[in-house]
């Protein structure tokens, strides 16, 4: 099978228009009689949810949280770009397209990215409109704010919380749909499967998690808007329900997926405080503007930071890469603290952490500058501080409080600890410009697909990328497909593909609940997420993830002997539904291992250890990896690998340098 | 150098809505700097391999965001601390030889679905009666036009902030949802695109709160008092004189 990615023909900056210009209609009438399932109601959810529902369609909806507002959406803190130029700083879509795809280090469609730098407007206006309280200037004008891998202004945001409230307007329409009848929301509901008939993707089977209940649900499309798979390292930003269930079950039903080891490791999160731990907390990418990255220069100097004099630190990113220093993107900051700390330099009790250090900007830039506004001269060090702290806290209080009330260390006074960790997927189904995966009539919006992001992501991006999916490109798309439709009867749930689906799912219920060993789900899952990533994590090597197939394997088999799911299938039972998520990672873990092994060179997310420069750098390899690998399930363990060739026809591909 | 604490804990157990419930008392191990939910699933951990069933309780962000966490801890939605949820709660709190007793957020509109995992959607159906703006996707005009000053705009945001976890609905001795309500309308009230809809909203919210069986608010203020977001009493005055002028205009 070759992929088609059904990329419009024409140039760049039309072939979105000329598709939503020529794409086929389905009439009001027909509408009402066209029902379509979406699984999720994070941003890329809520919003198709709605939207869909505004055109007439029948919808239901369903997420496992106790309410649509619950979704993994509304924990993004930074901001959502969008190319609407309002700093007169020189943006435009043009140039959001190019630092998307140079910033997904030129692994990402052409196609794609320039649809999502076009639609990036039109997302801040729906928000606006919907009553989302963006930060604002005095003048009422929208305020900005800056991110990583941009030379601009261009990200919108309500203080640390703009996931929240971008979520709360989506959930409000969504909400607002359901009262008038065109969407049946079916929350604490779980998709356990994908019903195909005569190869079309016709619905699901979802467990009500609070009775227990398999319920059968047609659809003239499937809709999977649910998220990323960041927790198959158990520890992660991510929520703790967050998994890969949906995405999985419909890749075994024959949906590719696309670049699953392109993960993204973030470097600044509270590190790790104890084997008791269940998640990570991230602490901005802003504060790596006031915040400068060191160690100490002698290993396992235990002294307080404080004590330390500055001629014995050694403030790597800044001596590294002196022309970006603490702001170099994400996934090259990550690296280098990891190699900081795996040379024996680490910080803290464990010494898995470096510092982030605000002091010097504290007293020297805004310390200074506060006291030359007061006319101060010659200000003492304490009245430096004193006046630093109070610029500090405006800028990021609610950060520094959450440091504090996590670690019982206050980041005024001492630096904070960081390390690296497991925040975004960039890989996902595969999906053609229509967001359809290689299942006619199934489709992945979000973080669930791979589309946009190649192998790293921008800041930012993931809040305009699930809201351009579920407010701008799908109510267009989907007419291609539905328009094809109409002739459709809804086909009754008795139909024996519902049947056996619905028996598939019963028996890895019953034979999850029948095994009754002696080892709890959990263990499973940090076990799992220790080999992830130890081996497929920051740093790869083909001998490592060579073994860490070997030991998932292993792993998976003990996992089905020897796991212990208490109750009963048929009430509330969390434990189960952790079961079934963690049987699912076990075996996407593989898959993400098998594809880091065949991927001959670093890119992005993605670093090969045998693919470095000298100096410690990724090395690409273009001539042989400028494609997208689409996996196939044949049988466990056992994929089909298929290639989406890379066309840039409108930028010139070059080594990313952070010197 | 783990410097544990031990503490007694007695945390309520219930089958299911049905059922009754009764008290269950454990002793856990914890760690200081572990998080309480943390805390729950040592205790769940240990129950599981001791072939008993673990505690049920909701939570998933784990970061004071989502507002699915619950439990009424020693009395009081969320625990001790103010201005955070239970999430964010840590066993430095607490010490060595603590008893504490963990309940699911009562009310009548909130039903006990397991343990400490309450039914909440009634929430969803006020928000469902009129806790938004309609516009349809692709109606709206350039996010410019129209200028909010900064103050407003940080008003309805500090409004908008609430989580809908509903322990302001657990704290009140009338099992009252006018804090919740309230911080929706007078979110919506604020701004210039909730206008349009501003009487038909409030009055459709209130009913659908009455109709879900919530409690009428006697001004006791436990409400804000136990609220993890610090949304103010405030918002109350602002629904009640919202709702007035809308019945005063006949709606
Ligand atoms: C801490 C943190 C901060 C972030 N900050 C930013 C930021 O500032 N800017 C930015 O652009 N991005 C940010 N991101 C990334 C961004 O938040 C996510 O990528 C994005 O919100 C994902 O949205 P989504 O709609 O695809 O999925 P989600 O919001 O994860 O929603 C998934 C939905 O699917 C449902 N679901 C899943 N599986 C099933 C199933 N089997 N059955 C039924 N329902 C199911 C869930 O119930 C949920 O409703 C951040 C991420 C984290 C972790
Ligand atoms: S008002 Fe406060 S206590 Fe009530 S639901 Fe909102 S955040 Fe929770
Ligand atoms: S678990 Fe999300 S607010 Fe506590």
């Amino acid at each position: 099978m070759t992929l088609d990615s059904k990329i419009p023909e024409g140039q760049l900056s039309e072939k979105w228009t000329k598709y939503r210009s020529s794409v086929a209609l389905v009439n009001p009438a027909n509408k009402r009689n066209l029902e379509i399932i979406v699984v999720g109601t994070g941003l890329a959810g809520a919003s198709a949810a709605a939207s869909l529902a505004e055109m007439g369609y029948k919808v239901k909806a369903f997420c496992f949280q106790d309410s649509p507002r619950r979704a993994h959406s509304i924990a993004a803190q930074g901001g959502i770009n969008a190319a609407k130029n309002y700093q007169n700083d020189g943006d435009s879509v043009y140039r959001l397209f190019y630092d998307t795809i140079k910033g997904g280090d030129y692994r990402a469609r052409e196609g794609n990215v320039h649809r999502l730098a076009e639609v990036s407007a039109s997302i801040i206006d729906q928000c606006v409109a919907q009553g989302v309280p963006f930060a604002r200037e005095y003048g009422g004008t929208l305020s900005n704010r800056s991110f990583g891998g941009t030379q601009v202004q261009r990200t919108f945001y309500a203080a640390g919380q703009t996931g929240q409230q971008l979520l709360l307007g989506a959930y409000s329409a969504l909400e607002r749909q359901i009262g008038l009848g065109n969407v049946k929301m079916y929350n604490r509901h779980e998709m356990l499967e994908v019903v195909k008939i005569d190869g079309k993707a016709r619905g699901i089977i979802a467990r009500d998690l609070i009775s227990g209940e398999l319920e059968r649900h047609f659809g003239h499309a499937v809709l999977l808007c649910t998220g990323g798979y960041g927790n198959v390292f158990y520890l992660s930003t991510n929520a703790m329900g967050s998994n890969v269930t949906a995405a999985w079950k419909a890749h075994k039903t024959g949906a590719f997926f696309g670049n699953p080891c392109f993960t993204q490791i973030h470097p600044t999160c509270i590190p790790v405080s104890g084997h008791y731990q269940s998640k990570l907390t991230l602490m901005s990418e802003s504060l790596r503007n006031d915040g400068r990255i060191w160690v100490p220069k002698a290993k396992g100097d235990n002294r307080n930071p404080n004590d330390i004099p500055e001629e014995e630190r050694d403030y790597y990113l800044e001596r590294r890469y002196p022309a970006f220093g603490n702001l170099v993107p994400r996934d090259v900051a990550s690296r280098a603290a990891k190699e900081r700390c795996d040379a024996g330099y680490g910080v803290g009790p464990s010494k898995m952490a470096v510092y982030l250090d605000f002091r010097f900007n504290l007293m020297n830039k805004y310390g200074r500058a506060e006291a030359s506004k007061l006319g101060i001269e010659n200000p003492d060090d304490e009245t430096l501080v004193k006046l630093g702290k109070e610029v500090i806290k405006e800028k990021y209080g609610n950060l520094f409080d959450m440091y504090k009330q996590i670690t019982d260390e206050d980041p005024y006074e001492v630096p904070m600890r960081i390390y690296p960790a497991v925040h975004y997927t960039m890989g996902g189904l595969w999906v053609d410009y229509e967001l359809m995966t290689t299942v006619p009539g199934l489709y992945a919006l979000g973080e669930a697909n791979f589309s946009d992001h190649g192998a790293n992501r921008l800041g930012a991006s993931a809040l305009m990328q699930g809201l351009a999916d579920g407010y701008f490109v799908i109510p267009y798309t989907i007419g291609t497909y539905l328009s094809k439709e109409i002739a459709t009867k809804s086909i009754p749930t008795d139909h024996e593909a519902f049947v056996e689906a619905e028996k598939r799912c019963a028996d890895v219920l019953d034979t999850l609940m029948g095994i009754q060993g002696g080892q709890t789900v959990e263990s499973f899952h940090r076990r799992l997420g220790q080999i992830m990533w130890n081996k497929c994590g920051m740093g790869r090597t083909a001998e490592g993830l060579k073994e860490a197939i070997a030991e998932i394997q292993q792993l998976r088999e003990e996992f089905w002997k020897e796991v212990r799911v208490p109750g009963s299938r048929f009430e509330f039972n969390p434990e189960l539904e952790k079961a079934g998520r963690v049987a699912d990672f076990l075996e996407l873990g593989e898959l993400m291992c098998k594809d880091a092994l065949h991927r001959n060179e670093s890119c992005g997310g993605h670093f090969r250890e045998e693919y470095q420069t000298e100096e410690g750098e990724a090395m690409r390899d273009d001539d042989n990896f400028k494609y997208v690998a689409a996996w196939e399930f044949k049988n466990m363990s056992d994929w089909d690998m298929h290639k989406e060739n890379l066309v840039y026809e409108n930028i010139k591909i070059a080594q990313r340098s952070y010197k | 150098m783990e410097k544990g604490i031990n503490v007694t804990l007695k945390v309520w157990r219930q089958k299911n809505e049905t059922s009754a419930g009764s008290f269950e008392t454990y002793k856990v191990q914890a760690n200081p700097d572990m998080s309480f939910l943390e805390m729950f699933d040592v205790l769940n951990e240990q129950l599981i391999t001791e072939g008993k069933d673990p505690v049920a309780f909701d939570h998933d962000c784990r970061e004071g965001i989502c507002g699915m966490c619950s439990m009424v801890i020693n009395g009081r939605p969320h625990g001790p601390k103010g201005g955070i949820t239970t999430c964010q709660l840590h066993m430095r709190s607490f010490k060595d030889g603590d008893i504490i007793v963990v309940e699911p957020f009562r009310a009548n509109s909130f039903g006990v679905i397991k343990d400490l995992s309450v039914d909440r959607t009634a929430f969803d159906r006020i928000i469902a009666a009129g806790g938004f703006v309609s516009v349809n996707t692709g109606n709206a005009v350039d996010a410019n036009n129209i200028l909010i000053p900064k103050e407003i705009a940080d008003k309805a945001f500090e409004a908008a902030t609430c989580i809908g976890c509903g322990a302001c609905v657990s704290a009140c001795k009338n099992a009252s949802a006018m804090l919740f309500v309230g911080a929706k309308v007078t979110q919506l009230a604020l701004l210039p695109q909730g206008k349009a809809e501003r009487q038909s909203r409030v009055v459709a919210m209130v009913n659908q709160m009455d109709a879900e069986g919530f409690g009428a608010c006697t001004n006791t203020g436990a409400c804000a008092a136990e609220c993890p977001k610090e949304i103010p009493l405030s918002v109350i005055a602002t629904m009640n004189r919202e709702y007035l002028a809308a019945k005063l205009n006949g709606k």
